[in-house]
């Protein structure tokens, strides 16, 4: 999995659903491997196949869909309840994605995406509606986003907004640097914690 | 100004607080299981770390457990791998695992609570969102992902950011036939299923504080199917009595010191929550999910919305459910035919649930078109179960009783529901495929879901009491 993420231009995956929960994303008995590779192929397995069959594919659905493409993938509001599955951010990552947006995560989602170095950006229902359409009309049309500068932008209209993103969660994915690091490093202050407690 | 319940834990676990960033929070008890921990054991050994706290870990297999023969190995290979990793795993690493054949063996969030485990003041995780379930006893409990697994294995603490605030108050009388569940039910329908993202929720008020510790858990259970990130509720001395002489709760010698300490462990009169929610518990009916979120909730006796009662954004994903679940807009759920009936799962599988289904069906039988299951949440469940003899009086009702798991919450083991089938589920999730690819899924209470199973309809329990 890549570390490290700043500018990300691309063409977008829409998935116009409102609340995917975790086990659309990767459902539940694709969760017995041992690794962290090869979920993608079973991203939002159910919803890419009839019977469960490969040979099936449901055109219809935008992952099957050639005309659609890229690094981004666009989803409507509530993305990511469910289970705390961190198979699913997996999934998304696996399939190629570095960005996930929607105009609302569920918050062990974007935990989970945030440590994998997937990219969740929250923005307005306006702005979101303004994707879909956009895509709608040019599926070749081009987001960018700028993690230093905390933008997307959709680059052939200009329309541009700021998302948040905590600071030291930014530095992170900026350096490639994860939690565990960080703790890792703190060892003789939680050892110090644990001395002092009653 | 006075503190919140979650704020006194919160203060007495930050290591350190980063600044504008998250707070490094020590970790008291890490619950694991075979699903979300293998990724994060590998990830510990590539580099070249041991569990920092192995004696503040406890093991448990039950996601891909089968529940019946569980004395043979596991059948599925994906399945028994998992589940001999985990051994190999906790034996490498030092951690106590009550896996299969371990008289302790259960669903995680069944085992923590029954032995004593869990207790208040303490800050809680596993790689499971039902971790919240732990919140019941006055606890900080969350659920987190195989890399937080990982951090917390190797550092015994997690980066965590605080949480907004928010306090949920059910005041009142329950109505006849209206149990925990039905009351959080009808919390997530009201707020619906991303109502408390962000929040970490605490619940009050003269109903909540009437319940059992089991009626607790199972609220607290479905924090996370509202969005929230935990539920808690303050200890009391009915969180006290259920602790005492629980195997790992403290013993005589400890014992008034730590309830003493556990006394301190509410929410100030003058704590200010960011947000706060009045429910009246007399409105609360015997409730029912018709849906593909726990969200999609309404009273047995009512209707599912008509399309005109639904915002035309919502639409869409309105009448997806609905196609999904094979159900019409605008229509009645009494009397809808159900196929199977599953009472089970951390949020109902405990011996009061088990009690309550057997007072109700008590010979009674089961309708003749519907198979039911059991699963209890644990070992010792199942144990008391049949000490109670609620095993008999199962199967005389024509009932299965099987053996302790997840089981038919999630299907990751061999227990699923049929393309196309409805099931009445005292789980946690409705959600498209949980319990199987196509299955259809209702939530209801444990009581709900036993009328159903001698009916073989939703009905309105309160017609049979």
């Amino acid at each position: 999995m890549s570390k490290s993420i700043n500018i990300v231009r691309s063409t977008v995956v829409p998935v116009n659903i409102e609340n995917i929960d975790t086990d659309q994303i990767i459902p539940a008995r694709f969760l017995k491997s041992t690794s962290r590779e090869g979920f993608g192929k079973n991203l939002f397995r159910d919803w890419r196949y009839n019977n469960d069959d490969e040979n099936q594919p449901k055109a219809d659905f935008p992952l099957n869909d050639p005309t659609y493409k890229g690094k981004i993938l666009v989803a409507a509001r509530n993305f990511g309840c469910g289970s705390s599955r961190e198979h699913a951010a997996w999934a998304i990552k696996d399939a190629g994605f570095d960005v996930v947006v929607s105009s609302f995560f569920a918050d062990i989602f974007r935990n989970n995406s945030l440590n994998n170095f997937l990219l969740p950006i929250q923005v307005s229902e306006a702005f979101l509606q303004q994707l879909f359409e956009t895509v709608a009309k040019d599926p070749a049309a081009e987001v960018a986003v700028n993690l230093e500068q905390q933008t997307i932008t959709i680059v052939a209209s200009g329309a541009q907004e700021t998302f948040e993103i905590n600071s030291y969660k930014k530095t992170c994915l900026l350096n490639g640097y994860d939690d565990i690091d960080y703790l890792l490093s703190m060892r003789s202050e939680i050892e110090a914690f644990e001395a002092a407690r009653p | 100004m006075g503190k919140t319940l979650f704020d006194k834990i919160w203060e007495k676990h930050v290591v350190k607080q980063i600044e504008g960033g998250p707070a490094v929070l020590y970790i008291d008890k890490h619950f694991i299981h075979e699903v979300t921990s293998p990724q994060a054991f590998k990830g510990l050994e590539q580099r070249g770390l041991k569990v920092l706290r192995p004696q503040q870990v406890v093991a448990t297999a039950d996601h891909n457990v089968p529940t019946l023969n569980q004395h043979l190995p596991i059948k599925e290979e994906l399945s028994r791998n998992q589940v001999q990793q985990l051994i190999d795993n906790c034996k490498k690493h030092d951690i106590e695992l009550y896996g299969l054949g371990h008289p302790f063996q259960g669903i995680v969030h069944v085992i923590g609570p029954e032995l004593g485990i869990t207790q208040p003041g303490m800050t809680i995780v596993c790689g499971d969102s039902h971790t919240s379930t732990h919140g019941a006893f006055g606890s900080i409990a969350f659920g987190i992902g195989t890399s937080e697994v990982e951090m917390v294995m190797a550092t015994q603490c997690m980066m965590q950011s605080k949480p907004k605030l928010m306090r949920i108050n059910v005041e009142g009388q329950l109505n006849k036939g209206v149990v925990s569940k039905d009351i959080i039910l009808y919390i997530i329908a009201t707020i619906s299923a991303s109502g408390a993202t962000g929040y970490f929720v605490e619940y009050a008020g003269s109903a909540i504080r009437s319940l059992s510790m089991e009626g607790r858990m199972t609220i607290c259970n479905m924090s996370i199917e509202m969005g929230a990130r935990g539920g808690m509720i303050a200890p009391d001395d009915i969180t006290f009595d259920y602790m005492k002489g629980r195997l790992f709760a403290p013993g005589v010698s400890q014992w008034d010191r730590k309830v003493n300490a556990w006394k301190e462990l509410y929410s100030d009169e003058d704590a200010v929550f960011d947000k706060e929610i009045n429910i009246n518990a007399a409105d609360i009916e015997p409730m029912i999910t018709y849906g593909t979120n726990p969200g999609m909730g309404i009273g047995v006796t009512g209707h599912i919305p008509a399309e005109n009662e639904i915002e035309d954004k919502e639409k869409p994903s309105f009448l997806k459910s609905l196609n999904y679940m094979g159900l019409k807009p605008g229509a009645e759920i009494k009397g809808k035919k159900v196929d199977y009936v599953f009472i089970g799962s951390c949020t109902n599988s405990r011996i009061e649930d088990l009690r309550l289904v057997a007072s109700f069906v008590k010979g009674r039988k089961k309708a003749d078109d519907v198979q039911v299951w059991i699963v209890p949440g644990s070992r010792q469940v199942e144990k008391q179960a049949i000490a109670e003899g609620i095993d008999k009086i199962f199967e005389e009702a024509g009932f299965q009783l099987r053996q302790p798991g997840c089981s038919a919450c999630l299907a990751m083991n061999e227990d699923k529901i049929p393309a196309g089938k409805y099931c009445i589920s005292t789980s946690n999730r409705n959600f498209e495929g949980r319990q199987g690819p196509n299955a259809r899924t209702l939530l209801a209470s444990p009581l709900t879901a036993a009328v159903a199973a001698i009916t073989g309809e939703v009905a309105d329990v309160r017609e049979f009491l």
